[in-house]
């Protein structure tokens, strides 16, 4: 079992969680050329090792959080919300 | 290397089993061959053998970088089928089975193929109609052993099931294909890896590929561990590390993720279970079968999150076991033999890549999802042919790594572009 340090409820087993994919993933602009979309839609590096990907603690604060994983080893290096203005917020920025 | 055969098998057990031949060469590899296939899996194995038993072609090497049956070929739960509706896998699907069917002749190897009946339980209306609009497809298109049966047919070929009315998911009748089935996995590798060695085919094992040496368009050479290999052609066909050769080839992203998927067996029990039968109802999914040593073999979902590791997470364990006693609560007491996690390469679509590449000599065969056991003699056939010819047959023309940007995507769970979906 992986547990996953929420940065609100603190660290809980993934079965709590839904895994949402790649986080390294920057959708582009709407109006964006078609191959831009095909390639942000269907294209990955599918890394072996540490990536960034999307979770979200459904069981939990239901928070969208950025979680960088090792895909073989499965240890957590670290864990923030997705949203950057209230992962600034919890750093204790502005 | 002594053919087997009925005599055969009669003379060695009179003489003490003593006459039998090793069943595949150990050679050390060449310093060049025409084809290199890279992964030692059941679909490297069965591409290897057609490139020479069907096109001629001698001087071909399979490098895989364990033993063989070790990967996929040996993480699987053995079940073939070819009760696809969408067009190009239903094709694709049913040549597979018409090549399972001969197969233990073919490689003079015992497969051990047993045509048991796929049995996919249905538990409303709704999936009733579902399954009865594909499954007349399928009889409309080359599948004719595929059937819509009632509760009563279903409760005499399948008694153990949980047909109580309080069911959590009571069942109304089953979508079946009766040609459908399992193999012996082993048997499968090494009934393919021998016909091929006998054919000439180098098997490599113990040498994994560590470098690929590019110039320009072309892979020119393979650096391993037993030194570096030149190739006039070369395959890839490495079940759950395509991303990793890929990117070793310098070759960028790929429609790809790798993906865990789990299965278990059961102590042996005596004869329980005549048939595959599937059960899946919402975020609940379950398949089991009996192997003829009487292990109950079954599994469910994928892990849902991405990985490489080869071992399994608990969840998984529980919602099977739970998928297990809604279905099948007489296995409420049976122990747990073994557990184990293969690594597969899941796709945006749920289906396969077996086409050529931005590389001229590269070849590639990958994303085989959830289930690619059943689809390797079809697999290795027209991998073998888009080898030889060096264009796709018109049985594969659409699988292939563009079919996204063409807007086609051959999506047979209708889940769209999320691999961990496509189970």
């Amino acid at each position: 079992m992986i547990r996953i340090p929420c940065p609100f409820c603190g660290p809980r087993d993934h079965a709590e969680f839904s895994y949402g994919g790649d986080g390294s993933i920057t959708y582009p602009a709407l109006d964006a050329p078609l191959e831009a979309w095909h390639d942000a839609v269907f294209l990955r590096v599918n890394i072996c090792g540490r990536q960034v990907e999307t979770w979200q603690h459904v069981h939990g604060c239901r928070l969208w959080l950025k979680v960088e994983r090792d895909t073989m080893s499965h240890e957590i290096y670290s864990v923030t919300p997705a949203d950057p203005a209230l992962a600034k917020v919890l750093e204790g920025g502005e | 290397m002594t053919r087997f055969s009925g005599w055969n098998v009669l003379w060695q057990g009179m003489t003490g089993q003593k006459g039998w031949s090793r069943q595949w060469r150990d050679p050390q590899p060449k310093s060049h061959y025409d084809v290199i296939i890279v992964g030692g899996g059941l679909h490297g194995l069965a591409t290897a053998y057609y490139l020479a038993s069907n096109h001629g072609i001698r001087n071909i090497a399979v490098l895989e970088k364990s033993w063989l049956g070790g990967g996929n070929a040996g993480r699987n739960t053995t079940i073939v089928r070819s009760n696809y509706a969408r067009p190009g896998n239903r094709e694709f699907y049913e040549h597979s089975l018409k090549l399972w069917e001969n197969l233990s002749h073919d490689l003079n190897y015992n497969v051990m193929f047993s045509q048991r009946s796929h049995i996919a339980l249905l538990h409303s209306p709704g999936a009733i109609d579902g399954a009865a609009r594909n499954y007349n497809t399928m009889r409309l298109t080359g599948t004719p052993d595929a059937e819509i049966w009632d509760l009563d047919r279903l409760k005499q070929a399948v008694p153990h099931l949980n047909y109580a009315p309080d069911a959590r998911f009571p069942i109304m009748g089953a979508a079946v294909q009766t040609r459908a089935g399992t193999a012996r996995h082993d048997a499968v590798a090494w009934g393919y890896a021998r016909a091929a060695d006998q054919l000439g085919v180098d098997i490599v094992q113990n040498c994994g590929v560590t470098g690929i040496v590019r110039e320009a368009g072309r892979i020119t050479a393979l650096e391993t561990p037993r030194g570096r290999i030149t190739a006039g052609k070369i395959g890839f066909s490495v079940a759950g590390n395509t991303s990793r050769l890929w990117t070793m080839a310098g070759l960028g992203r790929l429609p790809i993720e790798s993906h865990k998927l789990q299965a278990f067996v059961s102590e042996p029990l005596k004869p329980l279970l005549d048939q595959v039968v599937v059960f899946g109802m919402g975020g609940s999914h379950f398949y089991i079968s009996q192997s003829d040593k009487g292990g109950m073999v079954f599994g469910g979902d994928l892990d849902w999150y991405k990985s490489y590791a080869q071992r399994g997470n608990l969840p998984i364990v529980q919602d099977v076991a739970e998928a297990a006693m809604s279905v099948m609560p007489c296995l409420g007491r049976v122990k747990l033999l073994r557990h184990w996690a293969g690594v597969v390469d899941m796709s945006m679509d749920g289906s396969h890549f077996i086409c050529r590449t931005p590389l001229d000599n590269l070849y590639l065969n990958t994303g085989w999802n959830y289930g690619g056991f059943k689809a390797s003699p079809a697999s290795g056939w027209w991998f073998a042919d888009l080898i030889a010819n060096d264009r796709p047959a018109p049985m594969i023309a659409n699988f292939d790594l563009k079919r996204f940007e063409r807007g086609l995507q051959i999506d047979e769970r209708g889940a769209g572009p999320d691999p961990k979906l496509h189970g």
